[in-house]
């Protein structure tokens, strides 16, 4: 290697990368400018017709059903981000200072992280037993009186919508804070606690601000995977509820490429503005 | 804090996550036991008897839809993908351990990859084929759309494994005449293999569920998740349970052997080299 020239190292790095590049491009970077493309375009009932029209961003930008639906997406997005960042949060602080072997930090990590690898869907069917009219809690509750009446929130509402956004998105909280936090020098939060700090002082002092690179991080997927939902949106909430993304696919059904596509690039403006919100507060490439 | 008695906030926290356990876990157990339902039993509890009428309903394709068939694509999608996520992420994982010009750009591309409302990816891709007239199927769009999402984890993980990489070992084989492809076939392949495992459960696993990025990318017959969302408008029997069980315990089979294969390798190093003086891989 080291008689060879340095141009052929050179070469042989962008060929060993190429690959990546290729993908990014073809499917990433080419079909977001096509989209942004085909959102000046025109359409009719049968046919989208390559044009360069507003219409479809006025007519995005002027309805009110945007703007609610925006409201009502930013909502769930609010209500998920704070739900799983405390749970998220503790788990991850659990398993980083109070399991005391590494052994079993990884049994009980890799506990929490496999259902990860398993359908989505499932796991969002999985609740109908839980939360239907005749479910388990709904049976619990009348057999103990509570309620005379099965409750109807449970199921197919807002309810059980922030309650699978938790159960599929808590983990990307979970593994970047716990991967900060193993990174905490245990003396330091000796030290603290040898200066008469409490254990609630210490995570406001220590733990708290040395894990925010991983609270940033596991921040932006929870709050960019709810903002792109679509489908559990429609499945937990039996249609009560509305989100962007449905919107854009609700579009695509009837075949509206030309509206979709200026949904999307707004959509695709808004994530990306309050991604670059978050990653001021962190580099993430540090956190490697 | 590692030694002495445990505090009394451990049993609290520790309540919480056994709750949290509990949480992901139960309602996937409870799906379990009720595809497992008597022929007259409905979608919740109590159970009317037990049989595996609804496993037998999952095999007539007529009943509910193409159970085998959407199964066998999103196998070979799986499958594929996996190998892709795998040589891709490897090889850029090398080319990442250089400067190169672009290299922040790359990064971005990934982080952007991570971020971009999966919706875009399936209307793009969709579109992208509808433009130049080709037709969407599952090995050419939907491939190239499911890796827009396994590819920054995979090289995510890449970046961990070669920061914590020691260049000796392959110093160490320059020295001993070894050229690049055999010091990599031989010596960095063997040490970070675990993670490839990893990177391979990701690649496999994400792709095995993904429905969002194959909504348009497809093409005309399903895969698996597309079918069964499919089927929860249709079905309001438990062989929809029995479908979820079905893919369930096949996810955790896989996930359980590349655990298996993680195990086995560490293992096996151990025993050679009792003391090993460098990180692994």
């Amino acid at each position: 290697m080291k008689a060879r020239p340095e141009r052929w190292r050179a070469v042989v790095t962008y060929l060993q990368v190429a690959p990546l590049v290729t993908v990014f491009g073809a499917f990433l970077v080419f079909p977001i400018v096509l989209i942004t493309v085909v959102s000046f375009w025109d359409y009719t009932e049968y046919a989208i017709v390559p044009d360069f029209i507003w219409r479809n961003y006025a007519e995005v930008l002027a309805s009110a059903v945007t703007y609610r639906t925006y409201l009502s997406t930013l909502k769930f997005a609010a209500l998920t981000w704070a739900i799983t960042l405390v749970l998220g949060f503790t788990v991850a602080y659990f398993l980083a200072f109070h399991v005391r072997t590494l052994k079993w930090q990884m049994t009980l990590f890799l506990i929490c992280t496999i259902p990860f690898w398993t359908s989505n869907i499932i796991r969002m069917i999985s609740w109908i037993p839980f939360l239907g009219r005749n479910g388990i809690i709904n049976s619990a509750l009348m057999s103990t009186g509570l309620v005379h009446q099965p409750l109807e929130f449970l199921l197919f509402s807002e309810f059980s919508t922030v309650l699978a956004y938790v159960h599929l998105y808590t983990l990307f909280m979970v593994v970047p804070i716990f991967n900060s936090m193993m990174r905490i020098d245990q003396s330091l939060i000796e030290a603290a606690g040898d200066c008469c700090a409490t254990a609630w002082q210490t995570i406001c002092t220590v733990v708290m601000p040395l894990s925010k690179p991983g609270i940033a991080i596991g921040s932006i997927f929870v709050v960019t995977l709810v903002m792109g939902d679509f489908v559990t949106i429609r499945l937990m909430s039996g249609g009560q509820s509305a989100s962007v993304a449905l919107m854009i696919s609700n579009q695509l059904a009837y075949l509206q490429y030309p509206a979709a596509a200026a949904n999307a690039v707004v959509l695709l403006i808004v994530v990306l503005l309050i991604v670059a919100a978050m990653m001021k507060i962190v580099d993430v490439r540090k956190e490697l | 804090m590692r030694d002495g008695p445990r505090p009394t906030s451990f049993y609290a926290l520790a309540a919480v996550f056994g709750l949290f356990v509990a949480f992901l876990y139960g309602p996937l157990l409870a799906i379990v036991l009720l595809s497992f339902q008597g022929p007259d039993g409905g979608l919740t509890f109590p159970m009317v008897g037990w049989s595996t009428h609804w496993f037998a309903a999952l095999f007539e394709q007529q009943r509910v839809g193409d159970f085998k068939g959407s199964f066998l694509r999103s196998l070979g999608l799986g499958l594929t993908v996996m190998t892709l996520t795998v040589t891709i992420s490897l090889a850029a994982g090398l080319a990442f351990r250089k400067r190169f010009v672009g290299s922040a750009i790359v990064f971005y591309l990934a982080v952007a990859s991570l971020i971009v409302p999966s919706i875009l990816v399936s209307l793009g891709v969709g579109l992208l084929f509808r433009v130049l007239d080709w037709e969407t199927a599952w090995w050419t769009s939907g491939v190239g759309a499911h890796l827009t999402w396994t590819l920054p984890f995979g090289l995510l993980i890449m970046f961990a494994v070669f920061n914590r990489f020691s260049k000796s070992y392959e110093e160490a084989a320059h020295d001993m005449g070894a050229n690049s492809w055999q010091t990599l076939r031989h010596v960095v392949v063997p040490i970070i293999a675990p993670s490839l495992v990893g990177v391979a459960l990701f690649g496999f696993t994400l792709s095995y569920d993904e429905f969002a990025r194959s909504l348009l990318t497809v093409g005309t017959h399903n895969t698996l998740p597309l079918e069964i969302y499919g089927m929860t408008t249709n079905i309001t029997s438990p062989a929809l349970y029995a479908l979820g069980t079905v893919t369930t315990v096949f996810s955790f089979l896989v996930i359980l052997g590349a655990l298996a294969a993680v195990t086995i390798v560490q293992r096996r190093r151990e025993r050679r080299a009792p003391a090993p003086a460098g990180q692994r891989g």
